[in-house]
C-alpha cells in the first residue's frame, strides 16, 4: 500500500513539474510583449533602435511620452476616447436595463413581443453596407453619435440583465408597489440599486468595447480628425509602418520635424509607445476588476 | 371582478409601455432597417436615388459574384481562416483547461488565469502592434531573434511580407489573444463532473492520464458540441479586424476573406450591391449552417443550442 502511493508520487510530481513549468512558460508568453513594449516606450528612441531591449530600459526617458502627448491630435483622440467610452457605458446600461425591467415583469402584456423583437436581432444583421447607407440617411455619419447611439442596447446584455432580476425575489417589487411606487420609481429606486454586480459587470463589458473600437471610426468618422479615437490613431501608425514594410516616417500622424538631436523619437518608439497608451486603461482596471469580467462571461454561459 | 379588456390593460401599463417602447422603435431602425437593405442585393443601385427608383436586377449580382475568380480565392481563404482558427482554438482551450484544473495550487492556478485572460481584453489594434513588433525583422523583433539564436533560420523572415505564413501567423495569434479567455467555459464545466467519478475511476487504479481521459474529457463532451455546434454556424465568420491590421498589399492572397471582400467592393469601390450580395450570402450560409448543426445535434442525442 504504501510502496503504491509512493510509486504514484513520483509520477505524479513528474507531471506537476512539466505542468507548473508549462503554466510558466504560457504566462511569460502572455505578458513578454507587453512588457517589452513598456520598456521600449520608457527608452531613449535612438538607443533602442540599436536593439537589445528586452525587459528594461537601458537609457530611461518620458521623451517619448511627452512627445506623444504633446500632440493635438493624439491629446485629442483621447478625449474622444474617454469621452465615447463614459458617456456609451453609461447610456447603454441604462437603456438595457430599463427594457430588461420591462421584459421581466410577468403581467406586462407586450413582455413577449418585446423580448422577442431584442433575441431575434441575435441570430442576423443588415450588414456592413445596408448599414452605412442607413447611417448616411439618419446623418450619423461625420458624427459623434455614432459612436453612442447605435450600441444603446445589445439582446445580449438585455438577456443578462433579465435573468438578475427574475432572481430578485419578487416580495420586494411588490412591496414597493403597494407603498404606491409605480413601475419607473420600482425600476429607479430598487431594481437598479439591487442589480449593482449585473450592471457592473455588464458595464465593463461596453467599456471595453468602447475603449477598443476603431472600425467605427474608420468607417464613419475618418474624414473628420475631431472625431478620432486613441485606437484609430494607433491604427493608423500601425499601416503606415507596416504597410510598407519599412522605415517610413510617421508624417501624416506627426507634423513635427524631429525634435533636437538628442530628443528624438522613432516610428518604433511612437508605436510603443501609443501602443502602452492605448491599452493602460485596461491593464490598469483590469486585475481589480477581473472577477467581474469573468462573471459575464459564466452569466451568458448560463442563458446558452 | 370582471377580467380587464387587452386595452384595458395596456393602459394600465403605460409607464411599461413607455419604458420599452421607444427602444423597440429604436431596434426597429437600427437593427431590422438594415435588413431591408438586403434588397439592394437585388438591384443595381445607385447611391443619391430614391430607394423606390432602383432598378431591379434579380440575381444578376449574386451570379456575377459566383463568377469572380476573386471571390472563390476570398472563400477559401475565409473556410481555411475559420478551419485552422475553430481547430486550434478547440483543441488548445481545452488542453489548457484540464492542465489549469490539474494544479494543484489554488494560488497559482489563479494566477495563470488573471494572466492568460488578458490579451483577450486588449483591442486587436494594440494586440496586431505586439505582433508586428514580435515578428520585425529589426532587432526588436523576438521571434527571428530566437529563431535565429536555435539556429532554425539564417537570416530574419518577412514573416508578414509573405502570403503562406499568413494563415498560421492569423491563427497563432487568436490563440494568443483568447486562449486564456476560452478556457473559462471548459472550466465551469469540469467543476460540475461529480468527484464521486474521480474517486471510482482512482479506486480502479486510474492513473492521472486515464482520469484525464475516461472521466474529464467525456464530461465535457456536451459543452464541446454546443461550442461546436455555435462555431459552425459562424464558420464564415473568420473574424474581421486581425486580417485587415496585419495584412497587406502582399499578402493579400491569404489574407482577404469575404469580410474584407465586402468592405473593398464597398466602402473603397462604391459597388454597394456587390458587397451586399457577399454579406447576404454569408448570412444566409451562416443560418443554414446553424439550423443544420442543431438539427444534426438533436438527431444524435447530443445537446442543442436551441
Amino acid at each position: 500500500m504504501k510502496a503504491l502511493a509512493r510509486r504514484r508520487s513520483v509520477s505524479d510530481r513528474i507531471f506537476d513539474f512539466c505542468n507548473i513549468v508549462f503554466m510558466l512558460f504560457l504566462a511569460a508568453v502572455t505578458l513578454y510583449p507587453f512588457l517589452n513594449m513598456l520598456a521600449v516606450s520608457l527608452n531613449d528612441a535612438m538607443d533602442a533602435s540599436k536593439g537589445g531591449i528586452f525587459l528594461m530600459p537601458r537609457i530611461f526617458t518620458w521623451y517619448n511620452y511627452e512627445y506623444t502627448l504633446r500632440e493635438a491630435a493624439i491629446f485629442h483622440s483621447m478625449l474622444i476616447s474617454f469621452l465615447r467610452t463614459t458617456l456609451g457605458t453609461l447610456v447603454a446600461v441604462f437603456c438595457s436595463a430599463m427594457v430588461a425591467y420591462t421584459v421581466s415583469r410577468q403581467e406586462y402584456v407586450l413582455r413577449k413581443w418585446v423580448a422577442l423583437a431584442f433575441i431575434l436581432t441575435m441570430y442576423f444583421n443588415g450588414g456592413l453596407i445596408p448599414t452605412y447607407l442607413l447611417y448616411k440617411e439618419l446623418h450619423l455619419l461625420n458624427s459623434f453619435w455614432v459612436y453612442i447611439i447605435p450600441g444603446i442596447i445589445s439582446a445580449f446584455n438585455v438577456i443578462i440583465i433579465r435573468s438578475f432580476i427574475e432572481g430578485i425575489p419578487e416580495g420586494i417589487i411588490e412591496s414597493a408597489k403597494i407603498d404606491g411606487a409605480g413601475d419607473f420609481t420600482t425600476f429607479m429606486r430598487i431594481v437598479l440599486p439591487l442589480c449593482t454586480p449585473v450592471l457592473a459587470t455588464v458595464s465593463l463589458f461596453v467599456a471595453v468595447w468602447q475603449w477598443n473600437s476603431w472600425f467605427d471610426v474608420f468607417l464613419y468618422n475618418s474624414s473628420n480628425i475631431n472625431l478620432s479615437t486613441l485606437q484609430y490613431e494607433l491604427m493608423k501608425i500601425l499601416q503606415s509602418s507596416s504597410g510598407s514594410m519599412t522605415q517610413k516616417t510617421v508624417g501624416d500622424v506627426f507634423s513635427n520635424t524631429g525634435g533636437q538631436a538628442l530628443n528624438q523619437v522613432t516610428p518604433t518608439s511612437i508605436r510603443a509607445t501609443m501602443t502602452i497608451i492605448a491599452s493602460l486603461p485596461i491593464i490598469m482596471v483590469y486585475p481589480f476588476l477581473q472577477k467581474y469580467f469573468v462573471k459575464g462571461m459564466t452569466l451568458g454561459g448560463v442563458k446558452e | 371582478m370582471a377580467r380587464k379588456s387587452w386595452l384595458g390593460k395596456l393602459a394600465e401599463q403605460r409607464t411599461l409601455l413607455l419604458m420599452s417602447v421607444p427602444f423597440v422603435l429604436w431596434l426597429l431602425v437600427f437593427r431590422y432597417i438594415p435588413v431591408w437593405g438586403w434588397s439592394i442585393a437585388f438591384q443595381q443601385f445607385r447611391p443619391g436615388t430614391s430607394p423606390f427608383d432602383q432598378e431591379w436586377v434579380g440575381f444578376r449580382n449574386f451570379k456575377f459574384l459566383f463568377q469572380d475568380e476573386n471571390f472563390y480565392q476570398v472563400m477559401r481563404n475565409t473556410l481555411a481562416m475559420s478551419l485552422i482558427n475553430l481547430v486550434l482554438g478547440f483543441v488548445t482551450a481545452i488542453v489548457l483547461a484540464i492542465l489549469l484544473n490539474e494544479l494543484r495550487s489554488v494560488v497559482f492556478k489563479r494566477t495563470v488565469q488573471t494572466i492568460s485572460y488578458l490579451p483577450h481584453f486588449i483591442s486587436w489594434v494594440v494586440a496586431s502592434s505586439i505582433i508586428v513588433t514580435a515578428l520585425s525583422t529589426e532587432s526588436s523583433g523576438i521571434i527571428n531573434l530566437i529563431l535565429m539564436k536555435l539556429g532554425i533560420i539564417q537570416e530574419p523572415i518577412l514573416w508578414l511580407a509573405e502570403g503562406k505564413y499568413f494563415w498560421g501567423i492569423l491563427g497563432i495569434s487568436e490563440v494568443w489573444k483568447n486562449l486564456g479567455w476560452n478556457t473559462i467555459i471548459y472550466l465551469t464545466a469540469i467543476t460540475t463532473i461529480d468527484p464521486a467519478q474521480y474517486e471510482a475511476a482512482e479506486i480502479d487504479g486510474a492513473n492521472r492520464l486515464q482520469r484525464i481521459l475516461y472521466v474529464t474529457l467525456p464530461g465535457l463532451k456536451s459543452v464541446i458540441v454546443i461550442l461546436l455546434i455555435m462555431n459552425l454556424g459562424n464558420i464564415l465568420e473568420s473574424g474581421f479586424e486581425p486580417q485587415y491590421l496585419l495584412g497587406n498589399g502582399l499578402t493579400a492572397e491569404y489574407s482577404e476573406n469575404l469580410d474584407l471582400f465586402v468592405l473593398k467592393y464597398g466602402i473603397a469601390m462604391g459597388n454597394f450591391s456587390l458587397a451586399t450580395a457577399a454579406g447576404v450570402f454569408k448570412t444566409v450560409i451562416s443560418i443554414i449552417l446553424l439550423f443544420g448543426a442543431n438539427h444534426i445535434a438533436k438527431r444524435l442525442g447530443q445537446p442543442r443550442l436551441f
